[in-house]
């Protein structure tokens, strides 16, 4: 195995991933090549609308694409200095739950109805770190303790239904973050919170984030999360990731017609504008993705070429890139 | 938790209530049982004795409250063609009819609950349509024909096995199975369809990301929320065996409950039937009353709401 991560703090660089749909007669391509970095206690969001291959780049961080039917098919996940696309599911088990854990978008459904919470908490703790008993039960104790889950003691024996929508989504966190692990994966999991507990959860895990060092992936519709919780962000579109950058560059100069959009559709306190701007068309049917640049149907400064291929990567200083022609043509 | 077991055992007495209710009106309302019991050419006379034996010159309310007063001391009268009291013919030939239910249901959930969860788990492939054409068979084939089938296959041509009657644990298999066919049948397709559901949901994905191992994800977090609505099934399934027995005791000669109300409706034994009835129905009330307690149990969000 090559040590390709060695030099540098880089903790997941994620090479070309394909993950397909295969269909009885149609592939879809949900994730078509994506390439990015997440450097230790970073924190990196993932951006674009419903149907832009977020959630299934998450999945295939973990290798826990729907079977059947999904299918990884290319690419290089490498953790640290191994790849995870070249190890065993054994060897893959030990990575999940224990050094990286997944945080999914509805906390109504994430948790097993017919178990405690402090049974599923436990799980990861007894399995990864080989606790047992009176020390896991502390442990646990501490995780919820860690979320701000009051009387820990008492809802520790308690079953999901008897959580509320925030307070569940704090457990599911602390199932991700008891045993520590090096990644984090938030996949949209503030979306169905509503908005002062979404406000509280999203401070709660910036402070966890910083105390523990862990690195986050945010995965994310909503570009003002992203300036709250991130250092770096990926604008995905399609199955790929069209613009890369630091936060505070891609909200000063974006690149990328959609991420401009994107950006001119968070509506801003105070701002007088009459009507709340939107991207105009629908995000493309992944069974029929237009040829070149999938976003030139609702580019408005689309050009001939557009339609025609696929623009390069181009180059912004230091790990910042765009795809796109505009960009391209303009150095 | 309490409460609901206590609720739900209050309302198995009222269903209890209910079918002795049920069965005194309808065993006065087909006709007159004093004419029902006595032979068709015999007099008046003869009619009027048997009404007066029977307590059927009393007022209605009267009769009701005296039958309900028999039935809560267990005593359900007498057999008319030989004049055993019945609760000691019921007694007798429950233990074949109730073992030969255990054993049909056994049958049933060793087959379907690994079949049904293989075949989720592997949809398409051999074992999920071994378990397709199993089921398949089950529910087309009625049991006095499959029975009949199994009693040429197994103990005419291969002499395997005992043909009919009761005795060593071998004559348990064939109408056993036969009995539970037909049952393994539905719950395979329950089993598959409702793990199917269960294997899609999130709380599996989150199992895996967990890093448990598959047989962890499935045979904890998805067999139980999967078992659910299994459980209901079974419930109805063994009102299903009551009916079956009557049909399979008779083709393999088996010397339960099913097989003396098929005898007692033909020497037109009122009490005996009358039994059987109120035998059955109690028992599916139990059945039912047991398996919501056990359903508390499983899964803790059922609470006791009136």
């Amino acid at each position: 195995m090559v040590n390709q991560n060695i030099e540098d703090d880089i903790l997941l660089r994620v090479e070309g991933l394909k993950t397909y749909f295969f269909q009885r007669n149609a592939v879809l391509k949900a994730v078509d090549g994506v390439s990015f970095t997440v450097a230790q206690g970073e924190a990196v969001g993932l951006v674009g609308e419903s149907g832009s291959g977020k959630t299934m780049t998450c999945l295939s961080l973990m290798r826990l694409v729907p079977q059947p039917g999904a299918r990884i098919v290319e690419g290089e996940i490498w953790f640290k200095d191994e790849n995870l696309l070249d190890i065993t599911e054994h060897e893959m088990r030990a990575y999940r739950g224990h050094r990286m854990a997944i945080i999914m978008q509805d906390p109504q459904t994430s948790l097993n109805p017919v178990y405690s919470i402090g049974e599923q908490v436990a799980e990861p703790v007894r399995l990864h770190l080989k606790e047992r008993g009176q020390q896991a039960m502390n442990r646990v104790l501490d995780a919820l303790r860690a979320v701000r889950i009051p009387r820990p003691e008492q809802r520790l024996v308690q079953y999901p239904h008897q959580f509320s929508g925030g307070m569940r989504q704090r457990v599911v966190a602390a199932m991700g973050l008891t045993t520590q692990p090096e990644l984090l994966i938030a996949d949209e999991p503030t979306t169905s919170l509503d908005v002062t507990i979404q406000a509280q959860f999203l401070r709660l895990i910036r402070e966890l984030q910083q105390d523990s060092g862990t690195s986050v992936i945010w995965v994310t519709h909503d570009l003002g999360i992203v300036a709250q919780m991130c250092d770096r962000v990926n604008v995905m579109y399609a199955g790929r990731i069209v613009e890369s950058g630091r936060v505070r560059q891609i909200y000063k100069e974006p690149q990328h017609p959609y991420t401009r959009a994107l950006l001119d559709s968070v509506p801003l306190m105070g701002a007088r504008r009459d009507k709340l701007y939107q991207i105009d068309g629908q995000p493309p049917d992944l069974r029929s993705i237009p040829q070149g640049c999938p976003f030139w149907p609702r580019c408005p400064e689309a050009m001939d070429k557009c339609k025609e291929q696929y623009p390069p990567r181009t180059s912004l200083g230091g790990q910042d890139f765009v795809h796109c022609w505009l960009t391209e043509e303009g150095r | 938790m309490l409460k609901y077991i206590g609720f739900r055992i209050f309302q198995a007495l009222l269903g209890l209530w209910f079918i002795a209710t049920l069965v005194f009106i309808l065993s006065r309302s087909i006709g007159d049982p004093a004419e029902v019991f006595t032979a068709r050419n015999s007099g008046v006379d003869a009619r009027e004795i048997m009404a007066a034996k029977l307590g059927l010159d009393r007022p209605v309310h009267e009769q009701y409250l005296k039958f309900l007063g028999q039935l809560v001391r267990l005593d359900l009268g007498d057999s008319v063609s030989n004049g055993i009291p019945v609760t000691q013919i019921l007694v007798e030939r429950m233990p074949a009819t109730f073992t030969l239910g255990l054993v049909a249901l056994i049958f049933a959930l060793v087959f379907s609950l690994p079949l049904g969860v293989l075949g989720a788990v592997y949809r398409d492939s051999a074992i999920d349509w071994i378990a397709k054409v199993l089921a398949f068979l089950g529910q087309s084939m009625p049991p006095f024909w499959s029975g009949i089938m199994l009693i040429i296959l197994f103990a005419v041509v291969w002499e395997m096995l005992p043909p009919a009657g009761k005795g060593g644990w071998t004559s348990y298999i064939l109408p056993g199975f036969t009995l539970g066919w037909g049952v393994m049948a539905g719950m395979v397709r329950l089993v598959r369809s409702s793990m199917m559901d269960v294997l899609d949901s999130d709380y599996v994905v989150m199992a895996r990301a967990k890093g448990l191992p598959e047989a962890v994800v499935i045979g904890k977090h998805a067999l139980r929320n999967a078992l659910l609505p299994v459980l209901t099934y079974s419930s109805l399934v063994l009102g299903a065996f009551m009916n079956g027995s009557v049909v399979v005791e008779q083709v393999f000669a088996w010397p339960g409950i099913g097989t003396s109300a098929v005898q007692s409706v033909v020497r037109r034994d009122f009490p005996v039937i009358q039994g059987v009835v109120i035998v059955f129905g109690s028992f599916f009330i139990l059945i039912n009353l047991f398996v919501d307690i056990l359903y508390a149990v499983i899964d803790p969000r059922i609470k006791y709401t009136p």
